[in-house]
């Protein structure tokens, strides 16, 4: 097929026997079918490329949205959530006439391919999402997951992705104050670049991705379009449309900071100045994502002129400006009387805005090139009524025999020597260890809010001076424990996040989640995932906090090895007062430390069972939603009421690894008793959920028992901050240099 | 009456807001000022914060330098202005002849972000009058080209004429030449660093010390008084 004569509406429907290249494409045979059958005759080409990466896997959760209904089906009763599942990110009320919307994505392909450039571009997303919503970006968290640490690739993938992270979001003046950094041989070929961030506007300043109102005009505006990111298209474009053409273009996408700093900063004058109906960025799919999903979301059609579109590159096709994911750009609808304004404001901040078209008050996305109408399509069939498939899942045949494999039953430390090897070991394994050659490339200050940042258990930020509220966000995921069990594993991430959140004296409100997964092809995997958004959507259910919105990222997968499930959990928490916050750090010698929850013989998964053993088997610690509940009531109270000065949570490495880390953060040492009733083996290592070390004053410590114990939540007195050393009376002690030496070593020795 | 202090902002200043703020808590007013725009609206002094500015393309520092109100800067500085350049701002002024030196990558090419300990050289500056020399203090420091560099004769003079202001303690962050952070220029006027000191305003925040406010009340007494 050739370039002339265009390929027209007219045209598509005078030559209906021109063969299409959909597979090629990435469409299915029904699929494509399917789009014939809604148009009444053959798409043209450039519909063709809107409906292709439309009704693709990443943009249409054409695998996933069965089992996804239920976050909405389940979503518990909040008066704090303000915008929910479908819109660029979720919105939630935190008081004080504010509101504030977050959301984690993941960049993982990409950051495989190129991993700056793809960790870089992945910040650049998830930024924009959040300033379409109006709000100004205030921080960013980056949970990641690498393959093993010694291997060689890893040193490749992870000092190009920290690097790609650093420099975007350092650039852009946000503060990165969490994530998490975990190395698994499962993620060899299919490192974990999940991305995640968080914006603070007033409640009246919320923004929508609709086209409302014929007449208003729509700006594109922000960086020229190149042809960069085309990624499927490339095959359209360079190898059936025209030969003549620039081949084979990167689908990797290039990010320019700088760029998108001018565009958070004009954009948000613009809402300022209430210049914006609705407002859009262009992520995946781009164009054809922007136009369709804002003429969708809206009360009319619109009409685009493709020809109006500033471009890098003037070679390309309008299918390529059309699927085009070239960075740093957005789209908003604006008032034509207040065009000028707007465009006013681009021009201060160096933004190129240009009018590429109109709402009209018809129900068509009508799109023009070189005079010709080559789109003409009900916008909603594009951005909405993609395929959905119910894939067959089952249980694999393997998952038996894994959970029979109890890691309870593995040979354990018989002497306080033996103890103090496996801390030593366990504090230095590449998981455990401090990720501070990591967090210190990324900006933790900037914007001159952060309260908490890594290695907190969960990054704070304030919003209000005055009042000194602000918002606390933490991100856990433990692909262990969703593959023993990806059910409770999913729980699991939730019961953490939420813990981390309240650890630090937040209220848990609303939930974000990063579902990363192998093939939905594969019935395995498929049952994974079915299982871990069944166990996300009861758990947050229970536990009353709603998913606000997130991210699928499925084929996470080298040939027929899937990654472990993963799904990666976000919790965003509010605190009246951060000045009431609690740190990990041991604050004062003298202080007692009390043990918050239940401690049971728990390894399956554990870090334990990995770093002495390799082992993987069993079954995940043991989920209590009501317990997480109220441990969280009782953290929160504690912090406002000033009974605890330090607090940490128990997760992965159990208590030991927690006291360490306390104890290196605050540089004070402690000495610890194993309480009766349990050996000093479960006592250090074991996982079992639902649980915290406090610090308590010993002023506090009647009043702070007596809390507890009237609200039913068992806690024991396990010891004081002392000395400078960690030392467990009877079993063994080790001085918080030694500590240091194998705590922060492991990282800069194996990546620097 | 207070004090006017103008903070630059650039496209892709970062910490202009956040200087703001220190401004604000030391008591003085802030203002602020425009790239493009050349009147300095009757600021007594003018600080040029850290970010990218320009996305630091070319080389940090060297297209702000020639941005409009950098011709109002360089002219008054020439005449008593007194001026804080604080990272980027730091580079801009090497890049506008403010300050001697430059600025290189880091050593370790890697972006780097901690809490610094620094040692005040020179408290007779205007924007250090309210330090002692000697004191030891913990500064935020991020950046990627924080590696300072002279030429032997440069580094020479500012050491004889004890233009070092401030020096990197324990740890050199970057490489920089005789673990210079911040340097003045012959009058006092204009002093340049690489750390944040307006991220160490509030106990609460940044790095939980108030060791960067001393920046800003030296100046407002200097201000002040005068």
């Amino acid at each position: 097929m050739s370039r002339t004569p265009l390929d027209t509406v007219e045209h598509a429907a005078a030559t209906p026997d021109v063969e299409l290249p959909w597979a090629e494409l990435g469409l299915k045979k029904d699929e494509y079918e399917r789009v014939v059958e809604i148009l009444g005759r053959r798409p043209t080409g450039a519909e063709l490329a809107m409906y292709s990466v439309m009704w693709s896997e990443h943009c249409s959760y054409k695998s996933s949205k069965v089992h996804l209904r239920q976050f909405g089906e389940k979503a518990p009763q909040s008066d704090a959530l303000l915008v929910g599942i479908g819109e660029n990110a979720g919105v939630v009320d935190v008081g004080q006439g504010y509101a504030v919307t977050f959301k984690v994505e993941s960049h993982n392909h990409p950051s495989y391919v190129e991993p700056y450039q793809g960790a870089a571009t992945g910040v650049g997303g998830i930024v924009r999402d959040i300033i379409a919503m109006g709000a100004r970006p205030v921080a960013v968290v980056d949970p990641l997951r690498f393959g093993a640490a010694d291997h060689p690739d890893t040193k490749r993938v992870l000092p190009g992705v920290v690097a790609g992270i650093g420099g975007y979001g350092n650039c852009l003046g946000l503060p990165n104050i969490g994530g998490e950094v975990v190395f698994d041989a499962c993620y060899q070929g299919n490192p974990l670049v999940n991305a995640g961030a968080i914006g603070v506007m007033r409640h009246e300043d919320i923004h929508l991705a609709k086209a409302s109102g014929a007449g208003n005009k729509v700006i594109l505006y922000g960086a020229r379009t190149g042809g960069d990111g085309i990624g499927g298209a490339s095959i359209l474009a360079s190898e059936t449309f025209d030969d003549a053409k620039p081949s084979k273009r990167p689908a990797v996408q290039v990010g320019d900071p700088f760029q998108e700093k001018l565009l958070i900063e004009c954009t948000l004058e613009a809402f300022q100045e209430k210049l914006v109906v609705g407002i859009q960025d262009l992520g995946a799919a781009g164009l054809s994502c922007a136009t369709s999903e804002l003429a969708s979301n809206g009360s009319g059609g619109m009409r685009v002129t493709l020809d109006d579109v500033p471009l890098r590159d003037s070679t390309l096709s309008p299918e390529e400006i059309l699927m085009s994911e070239s960075q740093e750009r957005m789209c908003a609808v604006v008032e034509p009387e207040k065009v000028d304004r707007f465009l006013e404001i681009c021009d201060k901040w160096d933004v190129i805005a240009t009018v590429i078209g109109e709402v009209t008050d018809g129900d068509r996305l009508e799109i023009f090139w070189h005079g010709g109408k080559i789109v003409d399509v009900d916008p909603r069939t594009v951005a909405h009524d993609g395929p959905v498939y119910e894939r067959p899942y089952a249980r694999p045949d393997w998952q038996d025999a894994l959970q029979a494999d109890d890691a309870n039953k593995l040979p354990r430390p018989q002497t306080g020597e033996e103890l103090k090897d496996q801390v030593r070991k366990l504090v230095a394994s590449p998981n455990q260890a401090s990720k501070k050659w990591i967090t210190s490339q990324y900006d933790h200050f900037v914007q001159g809010n952060t309260v908490l940042a890594q290695p907190e258990d969960s990054g704070m930020i304030r919003i209000d001076e005055e009042s000194g509220l602000g918002v606390a966000i933490a991100t856990d995921g433990n692909g262990r424990y969703a593959k023993l069990d990806p059910y409770h594993g999913a729980q699991l991430a939730l019961a953490e996040a939420y813990r981390n959140v309240a650890t630090t004296g937040a209220k848990p409100l609303a939930v974000s989640d990063c579902l990363n997964f192998g093939s939905p092809e594969d019935p395995a995997v498929m049952w994974q995932f079915a299982e871990a958004v069944r166990g996300l959507a009861d758990a947050c259910l229970q536990l009353g906090t709603p998913v606000t919105g997130g991210n699928v990222s499925l084929y996470n997968q080298t040939g027929e090895v899937a990654i472990h499930p993963t799904p990666v959990v976000a919790v965003l928490g509010v605190i009246d007062d951060v000045a009431r916050r609690t740190p990990v750090a041991f604050q004062e010698e003298g202080q007692l430390l009390y043990l918050l929850g239940d401690t049971r013989e728990e390894f399956g998964g554990s870090a334990w069972s990995q770093v002495v053993h390799d082992h993987l088997g069993g079954l995940p610690p043991k989920v209590d939603l009501e317990r997480e509940r109220l441990l969280a009531e009782i953290l929160i109270s504690a912090s406002r009421d000033g009974m605890i000065d330090s607090a940490h949570d128990l997760s992965d490495g159990g208590l030991v690894q927690a006291v360490v880390e306390s104890a290196l953060l605050g540089g004070k040492g402690a000495r610890l008793v194993v309480p009766d009733g349990l050996d000093a083996f479960t006592f250090l290592f074991s996982e079992s959920a639902g649980r915290a070390v406090v610090a308590v004053p010993r002023s506090e410590e009647v009043r702070f028992n007596d809390m507890c114990g009237a609200r039913g939540l068992p806690v024991t007195r396990i010891g004081v901050v002392d000395g400078d050393t960690v030392d467990v009376q009877g079993e063994f002690a080790l001085s918080l240099e030694e500590l240091r030496t194998a705590h922060e070593e492991t990282i800069p020795a194996l990546l620097a | 009456m207070t004090a006017r202090i103008g903070v630059v902002t650039f496209p892709g200043s970062l910490d202009d807001r956040d200087t703001q703020r220190a401004i604000r808590l030391a008591g003085a007013e802030p203002v602020a000022l425009w790239h493009k725009d050349k009147n300095l609206h009757q600021v007594d002094a003018v600080v040029l914060p850290g970010g990218f500015s320009y996305g630091d393309y070319l080389r940090a520092g060297a297209i702000s330098r020639f941005s409009p109100v950098m011709e109002t800067v360089i002219e008054q500085a020439k005449v008593g202005l007194p001026v804080l350049g604080i990272c980027n701002g730091f580079q801009i002024l090497t890049e506008a002849h403010l300050l001697p030196g430059g600025m290189l990558g880091n050593d370790h090419l890697h972006f780097i972000c901690r809490d610094q300990k620094l040692r005040v050289e020179n408290a007779d500056t205007a924007w250090t009058a309210d330090y002692t020399a000697g004191q030891e203090i913990h500064i935020p420091l991020k950046n990627m080209d924080g590696r300072y560099v002279a030429d032997p004769y440069t580094l020479d003079k500012l050491e004889a004429e004890g233009r070092v202001a401030f020096r990197y303690l324990d740890f050199n962050p970057n490489g920089s030449l005789n673990d210079i952070a911040g340097i003045t220029n012959e009058a006092g006027n204009v002093v340049g660093l690489m750390p944040h000191p307006e991220h160490a305003v509030e106990p609460l925040v940044g790095s939980g010390r108030t060791d960067g406010l001393p920046f800003f009340t030296s100046i407002l007494k200097k201000l002040v008084n005068a």
